[in-house]
């Protein structure tokens, strides 16, 4: 196949892509997007075999076989709660993938260029242009960055505790010095390539070791920023590694998927009121004042069971549920939407209040509401709920707390300050299905808790669901 | 500045902006399949591995290739796997 027709089918490649992220924005048509990008990849794939460089079958065939079998493992075995860990997994392949690509190609074509020894630098480098140099260095540095960071963040999404406590002193002045490292050692290697082209496996160690530093002091409820920044370096990886290989399809692939990930990260931190440098190298602001927890809840907190909700739900007309990354932690899906049936039976009104940064990845509450199948037109945004927060009867909290803090709406000291919430305080009454009061990542009190209209249903989650459930069901 | 270069610019350029076009029309009941899904896009360096693995220039490159045939499979096919399994749970009320 002649490059030109290869290019053309690259073409029809990309537009099957485009369709893919075109198809879901809306959930009637995301299921046949997924499979246009499928069928995307799979033409992308077929045109690259039929290469007239390629030699030897079998390599190809082995290593598509085990990342096959390996892939459809990981899919189909894994559970609904870990899906944000998997998806972290697969960003630090791509990335992985995509430096070791760039890498490769590097070899190829010094190894096409013949010794070294007998040529002069002027003429590698007309044989090799600085661009292309450039784009392995920012293979090299984002992919490697994106595999490490990535690895990290998977393992405290799965609560390793060794990972989330380890912070090391003075981390920025570390950082700012491993990145300059990089950088120094990018320039040498642009340099002189021809000597110096080991270089690029020393750049890619001193990225792994700053993509760990980076994402270890990140808190897991700063997650879902984290795991959207580096679904666009994965991709931003991927187009870096197009440019060394002149290969358009990854050009175009890695700009799209670089710019999804671009946009979630931005909405995630709008959702918290912080910039992105906030969340990466800052902890939460400093508040002028921190209340303590006995000066918010000092007597003013109202404990309920299950069978006084029960009455309290037994008159609603309209309940919200507010879930939050407690819900995913008890895996109280399933039982959440029992509630919802058995308060649909009695013909109360049921919506669900999601919270942008609800859980640890962008879309988390509403991927575990859907697999209980609750239908997704009941899954409301923040705003959408707000302006029916007045006429609810009853918002129920499960396992949510700082996106709920009225705090954020009128205390300006507060560190949550100007951080957009659900106003579940503005409901009728609230029940905080909660194990204690503790506080939640921002580390300060709710004063909702603490609110007139507030009850507290101390318990697990899905243990206290499940009782309310049989509760309703007696009356 | 080569030819090439300047185009490949102007492609990743555009198909950026059109990128966030398409991708701000996304509902936030569906980040976590977009994640997933374009996650498995950003496997497309499979492309590339392939090339790797099958040119066979060195005995090093060959085995880059190969490992990266098999990560960016395990990206591609597990990706797009897992965001058919995860779209299939969306449902309407009826």
């Amino acid at each position: 196949m002649s490059p030109e027709l290869r290019n053309v089918f690259y073409l029809l490649a990309a537009i099957l892509l485009y369709f893919a992220i075109k198809g879901l924005t809306h959930p009637r048509t995301a299921v046949r997007g997924n499979m246009l990008g499928a069928l995307g990849m799979f033409i992308a794939v077929i045109v690259t075999l039929i290469d007239a460089r390629i030699i030897g079958w079998e390599w190809i065939i082995g290593g598509l076989v085990i990342g096959s079998i390996a892939g459809v493992i990981l899919a189909t075995r894994i559970k609904m709660t870990a899906m944000p860990q998997l998806v972290g997994l697969f960003n630090g392949l791509g990335g992985l993938a995509s430096f070791i690509v760039a890498g490769a190609a590097l070899a190829e074509t010094l190894q096409e260029f013949g010794p070294i020894a007998e040529t002069t630098e002027t003429d590698l480098r007309t044989f090799i242009p600085l661009s292309m140099l450039i784009a392995t260095v920012a293979s090299g540095i984002i992919g490697s960055i994106t595999f490490s960071g990535s690895i990290i963040a998977c393992g405290k999404l799965m609560e390793h505790w060794y990972i989330d406590k380890w912070v090391v002193p003075g981390q920025r002045i570390v950082n700012g010095t491993l990145a300059m490292i990089a950088v120094l050692l990018a320039l040498g290697f642009m340099i002189n390539v021809g000597e110096l082209h080991w270089l690029y496996w020393v750049i890619v160690a001193v990225s792994l070791v700053l993509g760990v530093f980076l994402v270890t002091p990140i808190g897991g409820a700063d997650m879902p920023v984290v795991i959207a920044l580096l679904n666009s370096y994965s991709g931003l990886a991927a187009a870096a590694t197009g440019f060394v290989i002149s290969n358009t399809i990854l050009v175009v692939a890695g700009a799209l998927v670089g710019a999804s990930g671009l946009i979630l990260t931005a909405i995630m931190c709008k959702a918290m009121n912080r910039t992105l440098t906030n969340v990466l190298f800052g902890a939460m602001a400093e508040g002028g004042v921190k209340q303590s927890a006995d000066e918010v809840y000092g007597g003013k907190v109202k404990s309920t069971s299950a069978d006084e909700v029960a009455m309290l739900l037994e008159s609603a007309q309209q309940v919200v549920i507010v879930p939050g990354y407690g819900m995913a932690v008890a895996q109280a899906q399933h039982a959440v939407r029992d509630l919802m049936n058995h308060l649909e039976k009695r013909g109360c009104k049921v919506y669900f209040g999601i919270h942008p940064v609800a859980g640890r990845m962008p879309g988390h509450m509403n991927v575990l509401l859907a697999e209980a199948d609750v239908p997704y037109d009941l899954l409301k945004e923040m705003d959408d709920i707000n302006t029916m927060m007045a006429q609810t009867d009853v918002a129920i909290v499960l396992g949510a707390n700082d996106v709920v803090n009225p705090d954020a709406r009128t205390n300006p000291s507060s560190p949550i300050a100007g951080m957009p919430i659900i106003d579940v305080d503005k409901a009728r009454t609230v029940i905080v299905i909660k194990r204690s009061l503790s506080p939640g990542f921002a580390g300060i009190p709710n004063p909702l808790f603490a609110a007139d209209n507030c009850l507290m249903y101390f318990g697990d989650g899905k243990q206290a669901v499940v009782e309310l459930v049989a509760a309703i069901k007696e009356l | 500045m080569t030819v090439m270069l300047v185009l490949l610019l102007t492609i990743f350029v555009l198909a950026i902006i059109v990128g966030f076009e398409v991708i701000t029309k996304v509902p936030p009941t569906l980040h976590t399949p977009l994640m997933s899904g374009s996650n498995a896009i950003s496997g497309i360096t499979l492309v590339g591995a392939l090339v790797s693995a099958g040119y066979e220039a060195t005995v090093w490159t060959t085995l880059l290739g190969t490992i990266a045939v098999i990560f960016a499979t395990i990206n591609v096919v597990g990706g797009f796997l897992v965001t058919h399994r995860m779209l299939a749970m969306f449902k309407r009320k009826d």
